[in-house]
């Protein structure tokens, strides 16, 4: 091949994707740990979040194997990315999630049974009670479509000059759809108060990252829309919370967006519906067992804090005494009215429908 | 009161709503300095400034899921969408996030947001530059069709989708743009949005359409005047939710019913029309229900465009035929 003469080449552009963690896969710290991480009880609040999340995901699942529950897509190995974005985030801002972030939802105030009454089938689980979660978005289903939201919020805060923060999450895969790639450049143009977290969990059901982009990292598809992105160890929980927590306030300061991508691997199937065996081995999933996000804080805790085993019975005695209370509410909530259906289809019912909506109230079942 | 074109009045309703309302933004591609490609939005961004009247990137689906985002938040966001053929990729935020947020949070959160764009052939654009998919929208629950089919009901119909608590999609007839003035009265007085208007009487039939073809029911109805046949026109203006009263109360009158639309034939909400009057007034009809469409084509490029839109001429045959039945 004929060498091409330089001309006037020269660098214009030079990027690079760092990558954070602080505990080791064995909970050993790399080195200095960030203030938070300093304070026994702030550790034991994400441990105990992240705890409360697995108990609430093994109830899920055992609910929908015993036909209570519908699909539901567990967070197993991964409760470290949504614990880690919730604690990061003031009560005042607002969470935009996927489907996978029940730790957030959860950290942030959204009820168990709520979304236990979500996944069972009834959309009153998404009318959040809490009013420190109104403002929330529900569970987004179609993948990736809620980036733009997130965007649409945060111009929101910044039209009425509110220092509040949007915090958008989704998966891997979403990271392929178009939905995203709009979001972030326009969240880049306006400088908005918006931050990405990606759960890079290694696949999109069936389909593994080296199968879904080229990419080296999905940090650096930040970097295409002029974003700073990050890469972080998505199952330690300090590096999550650390990096969720600078840029959370970089974007409240009115520095802009970013995005912070958080390796991590799921654990479970895509959802009760997924069958993993089709496509994976159980050598690689046994392999990220080890580095799993709970035992790995925790053996930090015992290490670093203290935390004894007493401790940590009586707070899986706590928590289980919780999910169960929670799923006997569930259980109990009877089904919504017939009209429901349609009732909330607009503010105001056109004739048609309100004439259905008055057939249902009075025929009970339609 | 002024004599307004169609574009005037869209504008005027605009710099009226954001007059109004602080939470009214407007966003869109070439929306702010440019004005809009139709200058719908002329010197709105030099009156209330680039936070209000805001250009965004080259972006459609983000256009309306930014304005799903916004409106949850309290804001009734104007979005446009330059030409109705490229909405296809804002479809999935309209269809699965704007129509469905009141229902799926039971009414926590709301999407009271307008997507404008305009539609339809005869202007000799590009490709791409010429749909009328209106039938698409009509068919997603929770959401509002509208389509005006002069200044003054531009006005009225795009103050009244601003002010909706529910996402509307607001389709303005580009043919019509500057076809003709009206008096248009910048009142802030809203027209409704679940109500058909009776835009000519007449005995002998009924002519039912929407936006841009209203054009072609008038001069039909002129036409068959001098012939001795008075039609009725029905301006459907909403087509969701649909005035299915305000139609058969007109074809109870005259027993006889056309549709006349730019859309393609098959699955067009004239079929729905049609559907709705065989239902509701078959003991009333003397004649077949007819339908004058553009064939189910894609609309031709610019030198034989004049063959795809419905004729006045097609019209006046389609209701010559149903009162000349039997
Ligand atoms: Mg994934």
């Amino acid at each position: 091949m004929a060498k091409t003469p330089p001309g006037t080449e020269r660098t214009v552009a030079r990027f690079e994707i760092r990558a954070r963690g602080y505990l080791t896969a064995e909970g050993e710290p790399r080195g200095a740990l960030p203030s938070f991480a300093e304070d026994r009880d702030q550790l034991v609040r994400l441990h105990a979040a992240m705890t409360r999340t697995r108990a609430f995901d093994q109830k899920a699942v055992a609910l929908q194997r015993t036909g209570r529950l519908g699909t539901f897509a567990s967070s197993l190995g991964q409760e470290a990315v949504s614990v880690g974005l919730a604690a990061a985030m003031r009560p005042e801002d607002v969470l935009v999630p996927s489907f996978r972030e029940q730790g957030a939802q959860l950290w942030r105030g959204v009820r168990m049974e709520e979304l236990l009454l979500y996944w069972g089938g009834d959309e009153r689980g998404s009318d959040f009670a809490d009013p420190a979660v109104r403002q929330d978005f529900p569970v987004c289903v179609p993948v990736g479509t809620q980036y733009p939201h997130a965007v649409g919020v945060a111009l929101a805060f910044t039209l009425r000059g509110e220092a509040r923060v949007a915090v958008v999450a989704g998966g891997d895969g979403s990271t392929s759809r178009g939905d995203f790639h709009e979001a972030l450049n326009m969240a880049g143009v306006w400088r908005l108060p918006v931050v990405f977290v990606i759960n890079n969990n290694q696949w999109a059901i069936s389909v593994p990252l080296d199968r879904q982009t080229a990419a080296q990292t999905l940090a650096q598809k930040a970097i295409g829309a002029g974003l700073p992105g990050e890469q972080v160890d998505g199952c330690d929980v300090i590096a999550v919370r650390d990096a969720v927590g600078r840029a959370v306030e970089r974007a409240r300061a009115g520095e802009g967006p970013s995005l912070i991508e958080c390796v991590t691997y799921r654990l479970s199937d895509h959802t009760t519906a997924d069958d993993a065996t089709r496509y994976r081995e159980d050598r690689e999933v046994s392999r990220h067992w080890a580095g799993e996000p709970l035992k790995r804080l925790r053996a930090h805790l015992g290490r670093a804090h203290g935390w004894t085993k007493e401790e940590e019975e009586e707070l899986r005695a706590r928590i289980h005494a919780e999910v169960e209370a929670a799923a006997e509410r569930y259980l109990a909530i009877p089904p919504q009215l017939a009209a429901s259906i349609v009732a909330h289809i607009h503010a105001h019912l056109p004739p048609d429908l309100e004439a259905v909506r008055a057939r249902l109230a009075e025929g009970g079942d339609g | 009161m002024a004599e307004l074109t169609l574009i005037e009045a869209v504008r005027a309703a605009l710099a009226r709503a954001l007059e109004d309302d602080p939470s009214v933004v407007v966003l869109g591609e070439d929306v702010g300095l440019d004005g809009g490609v139709f200058r719908a939005t002329d010197g709105l961004w030099q009156r209330f400034g680039e936070r209000r009247v805001r250009d965004t990137p080259l972006s459609e689906a983000a256009i309306a899921g930014v304005a799903v985002g916004l409106a949850a938040q309290g804001f009734r966001p104007v979005a446009e969408i330059q030409f109705q053929g490229f909405i296809h990729p804002a479809l999935d935020q309209i269809a699965n996030h704007a129509a469905r947020l009141r229902n799926r949070t039971r009414g926590r959160l709301t999407c009271p947001m307008v997507l404008r764009a305009p539609y339809g052939a005869g202007v000799h654009a590009p490709e791409h530059h010429s749909e009328s998919i209106e039938a698409v929208f009509a068919h997603i629950p929770g959401l509002r069709v509208v389509i005006p089919s002069s200044p003054a009901r531009a006005y009225g119909l795009l103050l009244a989708a601003i002010r909706d608590p529910d996402p509307v999609v607001f389709f303005e007839p580009k043919r019509l743009y500057r076809a003709g003035k009206e008096t248009v009265t910048d009142d802030g007085t809203a027209l409704p949005l679940d109500t058909a208007f009776v835009a000519r009487e007449g005995r002998d039939l009924t002519l039912v359409g929407w936006g841009a073809a209203l054009k072609e029911c008038r001069e039909a109805a002129e036409t068959l005047a001098g012939e001795g046949v008075e039609a009725e026109i029905v301006d459907v203006a909403t087509l969701k939710p649909y005035d299915a009263e305000t139609v058969l109360g007109s074809v109870r009158r005259t027993g006889r019913c056309v549709i006349a639309h730019e859309a393609p034939r098959t699955g067009g909400f004239g079929a729905e029309i049609a559907a709705r009057v065989a239902e509701d007034a078959l003991d009333v009809l003397r004649a077949p229900i007819r339908r004058v469409t553009a064939p189910d084509t894609i609309p031709p490029l610019p030198r034989l465009e004049h063959l795809y839109l419905p004729s006045a001429g097609q019209i006046a045959q389609a209701a010559r035929e149903v009162v000349a039945w039997r």
